[in-house]
């Protein structure tokens, strides 16, 4: 009996059964994977020192205890952050707040921006074929499950095919209430030759609240298609973070996702891309603020399934105060995946003496004309340009935080879209001013 | 009017000593010439007043306008009017000229005031211009990939921008062409006046054609061992540094 309850937590059969219950009407497949989660997520045990998929991670951090399901949060913090978007929703504790519709023709081009309670029913196909489709391989099968469990409403985008729109797609989420658990979704679909970008926002109703989130996406872009993922992770600072993606590239088509670490005590975030055509490619980039006491445990994973495949990761972690980074990352080229294409480095910016950034970058490789590359640094601000800039009259704490801008330019200018650029550089930037 | 004072300064790297005994006055208006060979200390001398972490004072003063800014920060000597234009400027890829200039001259900025942005970039367009640089350059990162002389270029351009009281130029007109050596002394030549005291580090003779100086003085084994006009550099120029070394021997024996 303590045994169950230290593998659930706050989440016993009993609060699943409220869960349930709460629910609208679903299709029984959608409900009978969510009991089998369930299942699941009550028989797995909790991750173990002996982990290698949890190595240097906090495990002592990692609670289930102590939080609830939320109830419909009156109103959000929502404010605009000056990107004009094609269409917007705004998710709080788990229920659809507000919808702004989509701009122009696009609905009548077949476009949905919606939320996943609507789609279950209305694109029951769409959803069945790739909603958590695919098994968790990097070490959350647990948390996954919790998700898969919990999970209420979410956002659903299609995008048909061939349809190109310009501006982003906005999809908010809050968690509003102290010791409050939140399980965000995002399925994005992108029918052939169809380019979007979508731009995920995550936040809390203020700084202090202890919360759980246990979030996911999945992104797939079939043949052509051309996606732009940017998640921005904003939990409040005493927030417990999980979240795992899920990217499918199919045939010449392209996904590029931005994921920004902000928020939370601590966080774990999954990410895996599945190259499963010849010409597919997927750009990974990750930028992380690790301040105080704060730990972003980043695992990834780029599998090359077919020939003439590329990926290319590149994540950045400035580090201040006692904060520590985990990266893992591991790039798989099955046997057949020749003329593979495969990067991956991991970026530390150590700011402070006592902030520890580990990273173990990994190969498997059982193609024999591939390309694959990787590497891991970990540097401090170089002397003289810190010198530099205060000899123009630039405080040493604003030189550094230019150079940790200079630093994570790298990764913002793969970014096409100079306002998105521009607002995350502003987000990163209020961090900085805290 | 203002005055910087270098007073008996003695700079050390580690145990090692550079600069021993340097004593100079500089009052706003003056251009005044450093030459002297390789290795001498003048760079060290340079970055030593500017409040780099590296260089150790062991002894004596820097006074700007009767106070001592050794106890200051780098930013703080910068922001009390001090300018350095650096020999090898650092390279800062991912920061854009224009923010750059723009978080250095928000420093300058009482707090809680808020730089004007149009009139922050047509200032900084028409230091451009008048120093010929392309007003593209403002979002390329600060002198990443910049050719030798585009540095240097662009360590007047800041100096424009800032507006110092006083300015070390550590040899500024090396890896200039002709043109840009031109563009630049005319520059400098445009800043200076009553409010601008300028110490210029130099190798070339050739400089102070451009920049003509009030004194020149030859620097050698970190203190100065000859003071004069601008002859001494063209004496200097004929002579070579064995002259100077006689002259020491000579007087020391
Ligand atoms: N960071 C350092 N560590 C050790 N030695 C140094 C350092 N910086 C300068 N030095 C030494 O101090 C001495 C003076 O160097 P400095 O750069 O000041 O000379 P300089 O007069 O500017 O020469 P140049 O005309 O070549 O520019 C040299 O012997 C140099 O090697
Ligand atoms: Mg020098």
């Amino acid at each position: 009996m303590t045994e169950t309850k230290s593998l659930v937590g706050a989440f016993t059969p009993e609060v699943f059964a409220t869960h349930l219950a709460s629910l609208p009407p679903l299709p029984k497949w959608w409900l009978d994977r969510k009991r089998a989660a369930y299942d699941r997520f009550a028989s797995l045990p909790m991750p173990a020192r002996t982990d290698e998929a949890w190595r240097f991670s906090n495990l002592t951090g990692l609670t289930l205890a102590g939080f609830s399901l939320p109830a419909a949060a009156p109103s959000t913090p929502h404010a605009p952050i000056g990107i004009k978007k094609a269409a917007k929703l705004v998710f709080a504790n788990g229920r659809l707040h507000a919808a702004e519709h989509l701009a122009g023709d696009l609905a009548g081009r077949g476009v949905v921006v919606g939320s996943l309670y609507g789609a279950l029913v209305k694109h029951e196909g769409l959803v069945k074929e790739h909603l958590l489709a695919q098994p968790p391989k990097l070490g959350s099968a647990k948390f996954s499950a919790l998700h898969e469990a919990f999970l209420a409403d979410g956002a659903f985008i299609h995008i048909p095919r061939g349809v190109e729109i310009d501006d982003p797609i906005g999809v908010f989420s809050y968690a509003l209430g102290d010791h409050v658990a939140v399980f965000p979704h995002t399925l994005v679909v992108a029918g052939e030759n169809a380019r979007a970008t979508v731009v995920e926002y995550f936040g809390s109703g203020n700084d202090t609240e202890a919360q759980l989130a246990v979030g996911a996406n999945d992104l797939y872009a079939s043949h052509g298609a051309q996606l732009t993922y940017i998640g921005k992770q904003d939990w409040s600072h005493r927030a417990l973070s999980f979240q795992s993606n899920s990217t499918v590239v199919r045939r010449d088509a392209r996904v590029q996702s931005l994921n920004l670490h902000l928020g939370a005590r601590q966080a774990r975030h999954e990410s895996l891309s599945q190259l499963q055509a010849p010409g597919a490619f997927s750009e990974m980039l990750a930028l992380t603020v690790a301040e105080s006491d704060q730990e972003f445990d980043q695992r990834t994973l780029q599998i090359h399934q077919a020939p003439n495949t590329k990926s290319d990761l590149l994540y950045k972690n400035a580090l201040r105060g006692t904060a520590k980074t985990i990266f893992s990352g591991l790039i798989v080229v099955d046997p057949d995946a020749q003329k593979t294409d495969a990067y991956q480095s991991n970026r530390n910016l150590m700011l402070s003496e006592e902030a520890e950034a580990n990273s173990l970058p990994g190969l498997e490789i059982q193609a024999n004309d591939v390309r694959c590359t990787h590497g891991a640094t970990s540097s401090r601000i170089d002397p003289e340009q810190e010198f530099y800039l205060q000899s123009r009259g630039i405080a040493k704490e604003q030189a550094d935080e230019l150079l940790t801008f200079g630093f994570f330019e790298e990764v913002l200018n793969r970014l096409a879209s100079d306002p998105l650029h521009d607002a995350l550089r502003a987000l990163i930037q209020t961090k900085f001013q805290k | 009017m203002s005055s910087l004072v270098i007073r008996d300064l003695h700079v050390a790297i580690g145990e090692k000593k550079i600069v021993k005994g340097f004593s100079l006055t500089i009052k706003s208006g003056e251009v005044h010439a450093i030459m002297g060979p390789n290795g001498t200390g003048k760079s060290t001398l340079a970055k030593a007043i500017a409040g780099h972490p590296d260089y150790t004072i062991t002894g004596g003063d820097v006074l700007l306008d009767g106070q001592s800014i050794l106890e200051q920060e780098a930013d703080e000597r910068a922001r009390a009017g001090l300018f350095l234009a650096f020999q090898y400027p650092s390279e800062i890829p991912g920061v854009s000229i224009a923010n750059f200039l723009r978080a250095a001259v928000q420093a300058r900025m009482a707090e809680g005031e808020e730089i004007d942005a149009t009139a922050y970039y047509k200032r900084l367009y028409s230091k451009m211009d008048l120093l010929k640089i392309d007003r593209k350059f403002t979002s390329r990162s600060v002198n990443d990939g910049f050719s030798g002389g585009e540095k240097k270029r662009c360590e007047i351009l800041q100096m424009a921008m800032l507006e110092p009281k006083f300015a070390l130029m550590d040899e500024t007109d090396s890896g200039l062409d002709i043109d840009a050596l031109r563009i630049v002394a005319d520059g400098v030549n445009t800043m200076r006046g009553p409010n601008l005291g300028v110490l210029m580090i130099t190798h070339y003779q050739r400089l102070l054609d451009y920049i003509v100086p009030d004194y020149v003085h030859v620097m050698w084994d970190g203190r100065i061992v000859k003071s004069g006009d601008k002859s001494l550099a063209l004496e200097l120029e004929a002579k070579g540094y064995d002259w100077v070394k006689k002259e020491l021997a000579l007087a020391t024996a």
